[in-house]
């Protein structure tokens, strides 16, 4: 599983808001801690907001406010807004037409194969993004400065 | 978390009184009763018979409320002596309390004192309720991979 630029953004971000709880935060503060585009970070704020994980701030030093639970979001609930995780995977096509090459292994069969592996690995990688939440990343955090 | 407005909660080693709710706790947590396996590993693990393995119970003033076995062993998988935690299991009403915290330091205080410096357990990756809790314990991936495979007849 590769996170796209602007999962990462989001998981970036809605740990710095989580990690100050009842704070405002500006976006362009964190746009410039985490070098992320201004601009692309707004998209994934808004998002953020829409999904009830934040609440926009308005007025001077407006910004977000982290609204969400740490302790139950999990960094699969954040990469889902932004990624389709549950696609069909590559895996699992049966070989129909495995007469067609009789001499050797037929493409669709090596297609099946390779897509099973990459299936497995996403399997695991969702069950770790789904056993960790916003509050054991922020232990993590902690414990890594140590 | 701590427990609030209840009773304290203390962690010792199972005895064989603490067996029948230690079925009903696993019975109502994996919707299955299976005294037999209980009754072996509290043959196994119980009142402290062998120093390596511990199954211990954390009770309140009225009942058990969770229950946690784990044993240190020896270059299994080729790795140095460490502690394995194998099972851990709080009724649901006295979850968040910081039960399954306490039921985990005990074994791992168990564990420091026989000279071991780190504690494996193995998951089922579809259970995201344990896997969580042991993450917030601050465990990470182990240098493992759990394989399996169907025997054919």
């Amino acid at each position: 599983m590769k996170l796209q630029k602007n999962t990462l953004a989001a998981l970036y971000s809605v740990l710095e808001f989580a990690a100050h709880p009842g704070e405002q935060r500006s976006a362009a503060g964190i746009a410039r801690q985490y070098r992320i585009s201004p601009h692309h970070l707004a998209k994934v704020l808004r998002a953020l907001g829409r999904a009830g994980l934040l609440e926009s701030v308005r007025g001077v030093g407006g910004g977000y406010r982290f609204t969400g639970n740490a302790k139950r979001l999990t960094l699969m609930n954040v990469i889902e807004l932004f990624e389709d995780i549950n696609a069909a995977r590559r895996g699992g096509r049966r070989a129909a037409r495995r007469e067609l090459e009789p001499a050797g292994v037929a493409p669709i069969e090596v297609e099946d194969a390779v897509g099973v592996v990459l299936a497995e690995i996403d399997e695991i990688a969702k069950a770790t993004f789904s056993s960790i939440t916003l509050d054991t990343m922020l232990k993590l955090v902690a414990r890594r400065r140590r | 978390m701590a427990r609030s407005g209840r009773d304290p909660v203390r962690v010792r080693s199972a005895q064989p009184r603490d067996l029948g709710e230690v079925i009903a706790i696993d019975a109502g947590i994996t919707g299955m009763r299976k005294p037999e396996y209980w009754g072996e590993i509290l043959q196994r693990y119980g009142s402290g018979r062998r120093r390596q393995r511990f199954f211990l119970v954390a009770e309140d003033a009225s009942r058990v409320e969770g229950f946690a076995i784990g044993e240190v062993r020896d270059w299994e998988y080729g790795m140095p002596p460490c502690g394995w935690v194998f099972a851990i299991g709080v009724r649901p009403d006295a979850r968040l309390e910081g039960i399954g915290t306490r039921l985990l330091e005990a074994i791992c205080q168990g564990f420091r004192r026989l000279g071991v410096t780190q504690v494996r357990t193995i998951l089922a990756r579809d259970n995201p309720l344990i896997l969580s809790f042991f993450r917030s314990q601050g465990m990470m991936a182990a240098p493992f991979i759990a394989l399996e495979k169907d025997l054919e007849p």
